[in-house]
Order: structure tokens, then C-alpha cells, then sequence
């Protein structure tokens, strides 16, 4: 039952490579969620899947030292308390959710307020969430595993 | 739209697939085929941002479905569906298909939506906000309390999903 | 038109899914196929013909746009329906290690 750790040289190699591509496309995609289609949901949802790519390759013992669950849990929190407030930060200018910071140029990255904060916000919230999630399913002892094991 | 029948089509007959076929890995599979069909209908009927968010979602669901169905052996005995049942989800189906059909004829047709209030959206959004994605500026700006519900739902989803699976860590 | 009816079968399937497959897993399923009938309902509804995709460009000034507001909707929805999705299939696995397998009428049973 006991095989190596995670999946073949070739398959880690590659995977040390185009983690960090995955990363950057995502971290593209919601800085540009303003301008491009895409933003906080979309690019939350990649990061998640590079960090997932990251164990399904090196099998999860091997990741799970490095990323823990915990940590996961204190990011998700911190997006979502980040967004609330800058929805609080609208209340110095009148009321909830009002886009206080300057607007700048359109179509420009610094652009459009609050907009840019808002998405990394649920960017955190959504792929340490989604993230933490696929940790609890990966690490649980899946009653499959206990049966493979018996029928042995 | 002649692309989008075919499309739809595809889907539903990939959605009896995942219904009907004997093996859960194989109907997890058609399923996430429904999904990229779903996908490509986004593409077609032009909402970017929902065809790359559906794309993703898509491959991280059927990851999650994968891990919970794999190595699970369904046991050969016959599962007796009772026939009483059956008819009965019959007539229900039934009446609802007839039930939606005489509602949708109160609908505006098909590629001439009235947008009452998406037209406002889309006049304001370059003055009020100064962001190019419309999808954008609604979701975190003229509608930040639907996100800020969103993400109150994410979150007791997550923390479900982590109270129901850490009970057996410290039983093992 | 027919579109709009196309998408109700849709629905119409995960909803016998739902209602006679005594497998957890096909329900799961029938579930998600249902969730995508409706996020595909809502921009069915939004679509207005020979209309562009709801972002502005540098410089041409369009007007036409299809209707934004749905697809805002549909947006959070849709991550929304991956975290059930997640929580049910946590369930399913919860019940399976509990009783050793997903047929709901063999649970009720060794339930007693």
C-alpha cells in the first residue's frame, strides 16, 4: 500500500515550473479585475488550484508540512474581515460601501477606488477557503482507504 | 442561436448520461462535461467573466467529487426503486415542465431584455467608479452588500466543511 | 423561447436525479446539474442580440451592451454552489465512513 511520495521525477519537475506560472496568472487575474474580465472570484479560485497542483504532485505529507491548515484559516478570516472594512471605511464619507479613495484615470491599473482593495479581499477569502477546504478532504482517512487496506 | 441548441443539447443529454450510467466515477466525469458546456454557453451568450470563473470552478468541483467518490465499489445487488416512487417523480416532473412552460410565455423573448435597472449600471459605471468591467464595478460597488452576503455564506460553508470533517482526527 | 425550455429540461433532469437516485453521490450530482440550469436561466434572461460583453473599451464608445446585472448575480453563485457542493460531498463522506456505503434506504435501515 505504502508508495513513494506523490508522483513521478517528471511530474515534479514540471510542477516546480509551472506552479509559479499558475500563481502569476492568477495574481494577474485579479489585479486586472477592474479592467479585464475576471477579479477576486476567478483569480481566487486559480491561486487555490496552484496551491492544490502543488499537492496533488508532491503527495500530501510532503506539502502538508510546509502549508498548514491553520495558517490557511487566519487568511480566509483576514480577507473577509479586509472586506468588511473597507465597506466601514465608507461610512466616513456618508454610507456603507461608498467609494472613498480617489477614482483616478479609467482605464488605467490604479484605477477605480475601492475596486482593486475589494478583489484581493475576496481573493484571500475565497482561495484560502477553498484552499482549507480541499486540505480537510485530502488529510481526513478516507473510509476507501481503510477498505483497500482490509481487503488485503 | 443555432450553436447555443446544439450546445444545450449536448448538456442535457450529458446530464442523463451522469444520471443513468452505473459507475459514480464515469458520472462524476459526464458531469464535469456538463460543466464545460456550461462554459462555452457563457462564452456564447458573451459573459467573459462567468465563462473563466465557471472554467475553474468546474476543474476544482470535479476534483473535490473525485477525491470523495474513487475506490468506492458500489455493491452488484440491484438498488429496488419502488414503482409507486417512480410514477409519483414522474407526474411531478411532469407537472413542473408544464407548469414552467406556461410561465415563460410571460417572459420578454429570447435577445430582447428590458434591463430596467442594468441600463442605469452600465451609464453610471465609467463616471461613478472609473472601472472598464461593468460585471465588476456592480458586484464590488453598486451592489457590495449582495458580495458582502456572498462571503458571509462562503465562509460558513468553509467552516462547515471543517466541522464536519474534524470530529474523526481526534477519534484516529 | 426554446432555449428557455431547453434550459428547464435541463433542470427538469437534475430534478429526477434528485428525486428517485438513491445513491448520495447521484444526488449530489442531480444537485449540481439543477445549479447549473439556473445560473444558465439568469443569462438566457440577460441576453440582448448583437449586444457586446459588458466592458468598456479605450476608445470606442459602445452602448450596446448585454445585461449586466445578472451576470453580477450569477457571479458569487456560482463559488457559492462549489463550497456546497463541497460541504454536501464532506456529508457523503462523513455518512460513508459511518455506515460504509452511499445507498440512503441501506442507512435508514442500519440506522434501525
Amino acid at each position: 500500500m505504502k508508495q513513494q511520495q506523490g508522483m513521478s521525477l517528471i511530474v515534479k519537475r514540471i510542477t516546480k515550473i509551472t506552479v509559479s506560472l499558475i500563481f502569476l496568472f492568477g495574481m494577474y487575474i485579479v489585479l486586472h479585475g477592474h479592467l479585464t474580465p475576471g477579479g477576486g472570484f476567478a483569480g481566487g479560485v486559480i491561486i487555490a488550484l496552484s496551491f492544490i497542483h502543488l499537492v496533488l504532485a508532491f503527495g500530501k505529507e510532503i506539502a502538508l508540512q510546509r502549508l498548514r491548515e491553520s495558517f490557511f484559516s487566519a487568511i480566509e478570516s483576514f480577507g473577509g474581515l479586509m472586506f468588511l472594512g473597507i465597506a466601514l471605511l465608507g461610512l466616513s464619507g456618508g454610507y456603507f460601501f461608498l467609494n472613498v479613495l480617489p477614482k483616478g484615470v479609467p482605464f488605467t491599473l490604479f484605477s477605480s477606488g475601492i475596486i482593486v482593495l475589494c478583489n484581493i479581499a475576496i481573493f484571500l477569502k475565497v482561495s484560502a477557503g477553498l484552499f482549507s477546504i480541499f486540505i480537510a478532504l485530502a488529510i481526513i482517512r478516507m473510509p476507501m482507504d481503510d477498505a483497500k487496506e482490509q481487503s488485503r | 442561436m443555432i450553436e447555443l441548441h446544439v450546445l444545450l443539447g449536448l448538456m442535457i443529454i450529458g446530464a442523463i448520461v451522469a444520471m443513468e450510467i452505473e459507475d459514480l466515477l464515469s458520472s462524476v466525469i459526464a458531469l464535469g462535461a456538463v460543466g464545460f458546456g456550461l462554459t462555452l454557453a457563457f462564452l456564447l451568450l458573451r459573459a467573459p467573466d462567468l465563462a473563466i470563473t465557471q472554467l475553474v470552478v468546474e476543474i476544482l468541483s470535479l476534483i473535490i467529487l473525485i477525491r470523495a467518490t474513487v475506490g468506492v465499489k458500489l455493491p452488484r445487488e440491484k438498488i429496488r426503486s419502488r414503482i409507486g416512487y417512480f410514477i409519483f417523480a414522474v407526474i411531478f416532473v411532469a407537472l413542473f415542465l408544464s407548469f414552467s412552460v406556461k410561465a415563460i410565455a410571460q417572459l420578454p423573448l429570447f435577445g430582447d431584455s428590458l434591463m430596467r435597472i442594468g441600463s442605469q449600471y452600465v451609464a453610471e459605471a465609467k463616471i461613478k467608479t472609473a472601472a472598464a468591467n461593468i460585471v465588476s464595478a456592480i458586484i464590488l460597488d453598486f451592489r457590495g452588500y449582495d458580495t458582502l452576503g456572498e462571503a458571509t455564506v462562503l465562509f460558513t460553508a468553509v467552516i462547515g466543511v471543517l466541522a464536519v470533517l474534524r470530529k474523526s482526527r481526534k477519534q484516529a | 423561447m426554446s432555449l428557455y425550455i431547453l434550459c428547464t429540461v435541463l433542470f427538469a433532469v437534475g430534478l429526477y436525479c434528485l428525486l428517485v437516485k438513491k445513491n448520495l453521490v447521484k444526488k449530489i450530482i442531480g444537485l449540481g446539474i439543477m445549479e447549473y440550469a439556473i445560473n444558465l436561466f439568469f443569462i438566457l434572461t440577460g441576453y440582448r442580440t448583437a449586444a457586446e460583453a459588458p466592458i468598456l473599451d479605450r476608445e470606442l464608445a459602445i452602448t450596446n451592451f448585454v445585461d449586466p446585472l445578472p451576470q453580477a448575480l450569477i457571479l458569487t453563485s456560482i463559488v457559492i454552489g462549489l463550497a456546497v457542493t463541497a460541504l454536501m460531498v464532506a456529508i457523503a463522506v462523513r455518512l460513508y465512513e459511518k455506515y460504509r456505503t452511499f445507498d440512503i434506504n441501506e442507512i435508514r435501515r442500519l440506522r434501525g
